[in-house]
């Protein structure tokens, strides 16, 4: 069926193999129909999909370093921008996004602009100055153009910081999703998703996750937009929700006026289960301060351009012309999702509150609405819950409760969609926590084996060495995540916060700088990345354990702080110490220029 | 100057055009926030509602094509593209 060069016929194999996936869900909606249950459906979703990355994974095996650090270099633009829309949305951004504006409205959709303006800066400042670097991982980079195994190791400390804390939120998402698709527990459930995620890049690398994560977008994009446009068709709120859903957000806005923002008392709220919320804040009205939205905003967009695992990404193209092309076709890709989000929090919240639709809970009597069996079903699954705080036998809007995650995962039941839906949601979530996990731990393990072990304690080691030790240090870490993720310290969107804060906090200037400021020197970047880091961590630590913070610098934003630090202790320290020798400023030079041979 | 400080600065002159367009809509517009939200936006959403949600984020995709394009004329310009591949 398919001859020559796997290369040339891409479009051709992700064709057949989006075909297939749509016949899939086919066969298991028409299996619905004959009475398969939810259960045996959910586990399907699971099932294939996660058999097909492990074929994909297994099929891309590799023993070159070129192929296991950088897939070969000649992943083509649109597709290196599926991988990296796959790598970038997380299981945070598939199954919590949209429930963070269903609560927070304005204030939470900084986020949207953040996650994706800083590609903006991937595009302009960074990524095709290190595409023609040449070099295997974001470290290598700092390592070659400051020089010294100590510029070196501190990127490696920055990376695994930042990224770590970052795999454990995704180990963590594949656990739920794994744990609920499947029925097992949560502490087993973390090692199946881990075992999934090693199967996708153990023997390929980078080749094995690009390829896998391309497959894996194709799952989560049909996962997100198939039931938003089909809520939004059954509602009746227009076909093409993004165009047309003026009226209903303004609709949503009488609803908050009728009803109010009634504030709970206390001890009420202490009767909620944990982590459920209410609806407190207004729907598309402002609710934030400027510098609130501005600085949660910059902190996304310089954390974007300092994450290794994203800027790895386009170490993958076949030319820094294919580089920048590709930051475009990424966020094209993300901006699919991203901006479906808002439009399912919208169909989600009025199905709910507007009480002249079918589903609209609120005014109705508790009774009634606990006999309904959706909510049963999504109150067991501790995600909704209803109390009459006021007594009056009514439900209001201040007395309905539902976890973030419920909005992706249960509004399709709400709406009234085949099962199929759901267990197609499972899937897309599975695969976009998975993708993000692998591009992770991948990030880390190879710097750790490129930088450390080969770069620094063995440069003589030979190939099949090295990629031993790389494949052993994907494991032990994935294991390591995974042991912390079954621990769950901490929710998933938090840490995914605190992640690119830590990258800016010690990344984002030593890069920067590395390419548009031939004076920066080793010294510098030193400084940079340690004080950045430690003034950052300080700060989180200080505003966790009741510090005040200042200049409304959050828990959220503390890589504003950090970075600040990380620019001024780089530009003195440089400027105080010698300029970086005429090699070094050759190397810059020849960086500037996408002409030529690799400076590597 | 060498031809490869003129690339440079031809260059650094798109940096600064392509971040000033990033600053507006990432962080300009949203020190009106409020304000701008009392103006009806396209297909009638509140103005810096229908931004949040999809003007910024659209906007951000075309800009970095367009500053891809303009990169690469510039490189041609001084014949420092690469040949052959894309």
């Amino acid at each position: 069926m398919i001859k020559g060069n796997f290369i040339d016929n891409l479009p051709k194999v992700y064709g057949i193999y989006t075909g297939g996936f749509l016949a899939f869900i086919i066969i298991m909606s028409i299996a619905e129909q004959m009475g398969m249950t939810a259960k045996t459906i959910g586990i399907c979703f699971v099932a294939f999909t996660v058999a097909i990355y492990a074929i994909i994974g297994y099929l891309s095996r590799t023993a070159q370093a070129d192929a296991y650090y950088v897939a070969g270099r000649q992943v083509p633009t649109v597709f290196n921008g599926m991988a990296t829309a796959a790598d970038w949305m997380s299981g945070a951004s598939f199954v919590a996004m949209a429930g963070g504006i269903y609560f927070k409205g304005y204030g939470y959709m900084a986020l949207l602009v953040g996650w994706t303006g800083g590609y903006v800066l991937v595009a302009s400042l960074l990524a095709p100055y290190l595409r023609k670097f040449g070099c295997y991982t974001v470290p290598d980079f700092i390592g070659t153009r400051y020089g010294g195994n100590l510029s070196r190791f501190m990127a490696v400390v920055v990376l695994t910081v930042a990224s770590f804390t970052y795999v454990t939120a995704q180990i963590n998402a594949t656990g739920t999703i794994a744990s609920v698709a499947l029925d097992i527990p949560f502490q087993y459930a973390v090692y199946v998703g881990l075992i999934s995620i090693l199967l996708c890049s153990m023997l390929g690398g980078m080749r094995g996750v690009t390829w896998t994560q391309v497959a894996q977008y194709i799952v989560l994009i049909i996962a997100y937009l198939l039931p938003v446009f089909w809520i939004s068709n059954k509602m009746g709120a227009g076909f093409f929700p993004h165009f047309m859903l003026a009226d209903e957000v303004a609709r949503i806005g009488e609803l908050e006026q009728q009803y109010g923002f009634v504030k709970n008392a206390a001890a009420d709220l202490k009767t909620v289960p944990k982590g459920l919320a209410g609806i407190t804040k207004a729907h598309s009205a402002v609710n934030a301060t400027p510098w609130a939205f501005i600085s949660l905003a910059l902190a996304m967009m310089m954390g974007t351009a300092s994450l290794p695992h994203v800027m790895m990404r386009y170490f993958t193209t076949p030319s820094v012309k294919a580089a920048r092309k590709s930051v475009g076709w990424s966020l094209f890709f993300i901006f699919l999702l991203y901006s479906s989000a808002p439009m399912l929090a919208t169909l989600s919240k009025l199905s709910l509150i507007d009480p002249s639709l079918p589903t609209g809970i609120i005014g109705k009597s508790i009774a009634e609405v606990q006999a309904i069996d959706w909510y049963q079903n999504w109150n067991q699954a501790n995600l909704m819950f209803v109390s009459d705080f006021n007594g009056n036998g009514t439900l209001e809007l201040n007395e309905f409760f539902m976890g973030g995650k419920a909005v992706v995962l249960a509004t399709p039941e709400i709406a009234g969609l085949p099962y199929v839906i759901s267990g197609l949601v499972a899937a897309g979530g599975m695969a976009a926590a998975m993708s993000t996990a692998d591009g992770l731990i991948l990030a880390i393990a190879n710097a750790i084996s490129h930088d450390v072990y080969y770069k620094i304690i063995d440069p003589k080691a030979e190939t099949a060495k090295r990629l031993v030790v790389a494949r052993v240090l994907l494991v032990v870490i994935g294991f390591a995540g995974a042991t912390i993720a079954a621990l769950e310290i901490q929710g998933i969107l938090g840490s995914v916060i605190w992640a690119f804060d830590f990258a800016m906090s010690g990344l984002f200037f030593p890069l920067v700088l590395g390419v548009w400021w031939k004076r920066a020197n080793k010294e510098g970047a030193i400084a940079g990345m340690a004080l950045g880091l430690i003034s950052g961590a300080a700060y989180l630590v200080w505003v966790r354990t009741g510090g005040s913070g200042f200049l409304g610098i959050t828990q959220l934003t503390f890589g504003i702080f950090g970075s600040a630090v990380s620019l001024v202790a780089m530009v003195v320290v440089s400027l105080m110490t010698q300029a970086p020798n005429a090699a070094t400023q050759k190397m810059v030079d020849n960086v500037r220029v996408p002409a030529g041979k690799s400076v590597i | 100057m060498s031809k490869q400080e003129q690339h440079w600065e031809k260059t650094r002159g798109l940096l600064f055009m392509t971040l000033a367009i990033w600053f507006v809509f990432s962080i300009g517009i949203f020190l009106f926030g409020a304000e701008m939200n009392e103006v009806g936006g396209p297909f009638g959403y509140p103005l810096t509602y229908w931004f949040t949600c999809q003007g910024s984020l659209g906007i951000f995709v075309i800009l970095i094509f367009w500053f891809a394009n303009r990169q690469e004329k510039i490189d041609e310009e001084f014949g420092f593209s690469e040949r052959g591949d894309d």
